[in-house]
Formats: structure tokens, C-alpha cells, sequence
């Protein structure tokens, strides 16, 4: 059913550190491998090593400049889905292929009943769903549920293959329906915030903004583009050595 | 957003279709169906045609095709779902209404299958308009004029083809709606299509951003955000099915061109169409009225897809959707 079931108890979602984050891709590649031989394989990619290529990823790595002049900063920003509390991917689904979970609230896609009408692709505000063309239907991030619980795999493993792989731990995988839970304290610490909420969507994954620049470490020095060293005075040997030179 | 030919000949086919089954029907149900039994009879295996084509044309837009009849389970809640049962649905009321023409049922059923048949193919007409106006990630579409939009057009363009039908049955002698009722008719919806779509092509010039490259990277507050590398380096699925942009200039003078194509021409040519004595001179002008309206209209939906711009395109260095 592409209804949505009540709201659940459990949220299970991510927090992802726009401070930490370095941009490496490590998480983008890691899920890539993952979820090329889980419950949504084939990720297929046409032309992978042409000019051109074209693939099927769930996890796709921004770079973005916030701010002006010495303040400004670079941000590292994974963009995935974000499992959201009302997710419009879901109740525009004609088939009821697209679907939440109501034990945990994560957003999936049953493959065996999509047709591929890329609807849901248009409805998601946050670009998280990518068409397979070889089999024609509609992929997603399903948070790795064939990892999350999956009794093969090692404890400490059986969270996302993004978190993970991050090695400046700046993922984080937990419920954010519990407001115990260290995930949702992290958020609550930080002061994480949901992405376009006025789409109303009511996304579960929070991302932590950048920590304000501190007093004395260098944002607070010259600009970038003001020479640091005064200008020799135009005279004397070396600025005849210069002259010569620069001819 | 990208324009997916299927998907422009769908609703430009069926949209025609339907409007030519919600005016048969209406009519018919008012009891003011004055057209020769040949005539209705023709025009309703056109409309059918065209709706049946249209959602012929729609399921090769679909990924898995062989699958399109799960498409009619999820009516509770996806508007997609709504348009397909809807539009089947109409499929038995105008059959109905045909079989009644034919003398098959009482007077008063034939008028319930009329208003039966005018109401379900109205609705499918709206329902294909909520398909669009329902998404929010695309600010343009879920705006007050799409709904009418979608229904406005449908009817005209129906309207167009059933007169340029009647003044063709004249030609034959055969004895069309009384008073070129229907030509008047169309011309009146030229006129209401025409508001509703400038309308529209207003309201989305002139509407506030609804979304911030800001607000879509929860940077928010630290002055102006701007993409400074893209994640990969050649274009993905979602660039390529929501990253669509048309030159604004092509957009300007495309809107010319269905303006002039869709309602101008079809306007100018539907009043001598009116006036003409001969059956013949009447007859050309009607069909020539009609077959430019739906080129125009044609233009229309591609550019309806083309200028719509999806806010995952803050994301990939827009600054505003």
C-alpha cells in the first residue's frame, strides 16, 4: 500500500556531519559496493570507464562554498535519502511498489511490482531515487536493511556500509524517534537540521551544520588576496636586480 | 523537468479524447444531442481512438510496460493510480451512451450514461492535471492553474474536433448538430483555455522561489551558497530527468508559437467555419482550426515540461526553484 502507515515509534535514520565530513567519497563508494550485491542489485552503470558514464548510485557526494570573503568555507555534503516522515516518493506510487515500513519507517522500493513510470523520482525533493535502466524500475537507499539486520554479519557491522566507511566519523546511524538515543542527542547537541522543510516532506535524516569559525585561528587575519608581506620600497639593488629581471 | 514524448502525446491525445467524450456526454444528458446517428457514432470511435492511443502512448514511457495494470491498485492515495482507473472507468459509461444512441436503452438511462460519461472523463481530465499540480518538488506545477489548465485544454481541443467532424459530416449531407452549436461551443472554450493558460504562463513568471539552494543544503544563515565542485563528473539520472532547462528565449518564443498555433489561428479560422454557406469551405476551415490547435497544444505541453524546474536542481548549483 502506497498509504502511509501510522507514524511509527522508531525512526530509523541518518546524521551526517557537514563539520567532519572531507568530502573522500569513501562513504559514496563503500555504498556503492554494498548495494551492487544486496537486495537492490544490479547497480548497473552504462559507459563506466567512457566519457560519458552513467550509473545508479544511492549516495551522491557534494562540494559546496558557504559564505563570502575570509568567513567563507568549503562543505562536504553527502546527499542521500533522507527517509522522510511523509514522503511524497511514496503515496504517488499507482502500483504500491514504493512503500514505508511501518516497524522503522524506511523508505523502499519493491522491485517485483515497480513499473518503472519514474514518478516517485519526480515527487522526491532531494534527488534520492536513480532509475535502473537495465531493469526498469526505480532504486533507492534502503539504509542497508539487508545489513541492519542482517544475523550473518558481525554486531558491530550491521549498521549502514556508509557509516561505516567514514573515517572521520562524521555518519552516524541510530533512531531518531528516541530522544535518548545517542544519535538524537548528537542532533539535539549540535543543533542538526532537516533539509528543505518547507517541501513537508518531514525528512528523518538531520544533517549537523559547521561549527562557527573561533577567535584567533585565522578568519579573523587578512583576506586571502591582501598581500601578507609589505612591498619593498622601490629602490636600492634589489630593485634594480628586480628590473633586470623582469624585462 | 525533461519531455518525455510519450508522455506529451499522452496527455495531448487523451486530453483531446476525454474532452470530446465530457462534451458528447454532456450534451447528451441534456437531451440536446441533435447530431445524425452516423455522426455521434463516428466521433465517438474517434474519441476512444484518441483516449486509447493516448494511454497506449503513456505505457511506453514506463520502464516495465508488461506490468502497467498494477498501475490501477493505489487509487487511495497516488494520483497517477486515480487517472488509470478513472479513464478505464469511462471506457463502460460511454459505451453505455453509445449503445443508447442506438436505441438500446430508455431515454432516461441514456441520459444517466451521458452524465455518467461526461463526469468520469472530466474527472480523468483533472486527475491527469493532479498528477502534476500534486508534486511540490516542482514549484511551477503546483500552482492553482494546472488543474484548470489540463481541463480547459482537453475540452477545447475536443470541442474543435467534434465541430471540425460535424461540418465534415455537412459536406456528406449527413445532418450535423443543429445551428453549429458545437463550433460555437469551441470557439467560447478557445476563449477560456486561452485566460487559463496565460494565466498560468503569468503565475509562473511571476512566483516566488519556494526553495533556496540554502534551505536545500541546511546552510542557512552564513551568507550566499554556491557549488563549489558536483559530485560526479558526468550527468546522472536526476540531472537528466529533473536537471532539463530550456534558454529562456526559446522558451519566449515557443510561447509565441503555441499562442498563435493553439488558440490565435484556431480562433481566426473557426469563424468563417461558422459563417461559410458552403458545406466544403466550412469543412476545411474547421478541420484546419482543429488540426493547428492540437500541433499548438503539442507545443504547449513540451514547453509545460520543458520550463518547469525541480528544486533537486539546488543541489546541482541553482540558487533558487
Amino acid at each position: 500500500m502506497t498509504s502511509l502507515p501510522p507514524p511509527s515509534p522508531k525512526k530509523l535514520g541518518l546524521v551526517i556531519d557537514l563539520d567532519t565530513c572531507v568530502g573522500c567519497q569513501a562513504c559514496a563508494v563503500a555504498c556503492k559496493e554494498w548495494n551492487a550485491g544486496g537486495v537492490s542489485a544490479p547497480l548497473p552503470d552504462r559507459d563506466p570507464y567512457g566519457p560519458a558514464p552513467l550509473g545508479v548510485w544511492f549516495n551522491r557526494v557534494h562540494g559546496y562554498e558557504a559564505g563570502e570573503g575570509r568567513r567563507s568555507r568549503t562543505v562536504h555534503f553527502p546527499r542521500s535519502c533522507l527517509h522522510c516522515e511523509e514522503p511524497a516518493c511514496v503515496t504517488v506510487c499507482p502500483t504500491g511498489a514504493s512503500f514505508k515500513r511501518a516497524e522503522d519507517g524506511i523508505v523502499l522500493v519493491d522491485e517485483d511490482l515497480c513499473i518503472g513510470c519514474k514518478l516517485c523520482s519526480w515527487a522526491c525533493p532531494y534527488g534520492a531515487r536513480e532509475y535502473d535502466f537495465d531493469s526498469g524500475v526505480m532504486k533507492k537507499c534502503t539504509l542497508c536493511i539487508d545489513r541492519i539486520y542482517n544475523d550473518s554479519v558481525d554486531e558491530r557491522s550491521r549498521i549502514p556500509a556508509c557509516v561505516v566507511a567514514c573515517p572521520t566519523s562524521a555518519r552516524h546511524f541510530g533512531d531518531l524517534g528516541d530522544e535518548n538515543s545517542a544519535i538524537s542527542r548528537i542532533v539535539a547537541e549540535r543543533g542538526g537540521v532537516e533539509l528543505m522543510p518547507e517541501m513537508g516532506m518531514k525528512p528523518v535524516n538531520r544533517y549537523l551544520p559547521p561549527r562557527p569559525a573561533r577567535a584567533g585561528d585565522g578568519h579573523d587575519g587578512p583576506d586571502y588576496l591582501e598581500p601578507v608581506v609589505p612591498a619593498e620600497p622601490e629602490r636600492g639593488l634589489l630593485h634594480w636586480i628586480d628590473r633586470i629581471l623582469s624585462r | 523537468m525533461h519531455p518525455a514524448l510519450s508522455v506529451i502525446f499522452f496527455t495531448v491525445a487523451s486530453g483531446a479524447g476525454f474532452g470530446m467524450l465530457a462534451l458528447s456526454g454532456a450534451s447528451t444528458a441534456l437531451n440536446a444531442q441533435a447530431s445524425a446517428l452516423s455522426i455521434l457514432l463516428t466521433e465517438f470511435v474517434i474519441a476512444l481512438g484518441l483516449t486509447t492511443f493516448g494511454l497506449l502512448a503513456s505505457t511506453f514511457h514506463l520502464g516495465r510496460p508488461e506490468r502497467a495494470w498494477r498501475a490501477f491498485s493505489q487509487w487511495r492515495s497516488s494520483w497517477l493510480s486515480r487517472e488509470g482507473f478513472l479513464s478505464v472507468l469511462t471506457y463502460p459509461a460511454a459505451l453505455a451512451m453509445a449503445s443508447g444512441w442506438i436505441g438500446l436503452l430508455s431515454p432516461t438511462a441514456l441520459k444517466w450514461a451521458g452524465a455518467a460519461t461526461a463526469l468520469l472523463a472530466l474527472a480523468t481530465l483533472i486527475s491527469t492535471g493532479m498528477i502534476y499540480a500534486s508534486l511540490k518538488a516542482i514549484p511551477r506545477w503546483s500552482n492553482r492553474w494546472t488543474v484548470p489548465g489540463y481541463v480547459a485544454l482537453g475540452v477545447m481541443s475536443g470541442a474543435l474536433l467534434l465541430h471540425a467532424m460535424d461540418r465534415m459530416a455537412a459536406v456528406f449531407a449527413v445532418e450535423a448538430m443543429a445551428m453549429r452549436l458545437t463550433g460555437w461551443i469551441a470557439l467560447l472554450l478557445l476563449f477560456i483555455a486561452v485566460a487559463v493558460k496565460l494565466a498560468y504562463w503569468w503565475s509562473i513568471d511571476h512566483a516566488q522561489p519556494r526553495a533556496t539552494i540554502e534551505s536545500a543544503t541546511g546552510l542557512v544563515g552564513r551568507g550566499p551558497v554556491r557549488q563549489f565542485e558536483s559530485p560526479h563528473t558526468a550527468e546522472n539520472y536526476v540531472m537528466q530527468e529533473m536537471g532539463y532547462r530550456i534558454a529562456r528565449r526559446h522558451a519566449k518564443k515557443l510561447r509565441r508559437i503555441a499562442l498563435v498555433l493553439g488558440f490565435i489561428f484556431p480562433a481566426l479560422l473557426l469563424l468563417p467555419s461558422l459563417v461559410i454557406p458552403g458545406p466544403i469551405g466550412a469543412a476545411l476551415f474547421a478541420v484546419l482550426a482543429a488540426v493547428l490547435a492540437l500541433i499548438g497544444l503539442f507545443v504547449e505541453r513540451w514547453l509545460f515540461f520543458a520550463e518547469a524546474r525541480h528544486v533537486v536542481t539546488l543541489f546541482y548549483g541553482a540558487s533558487a526553484v
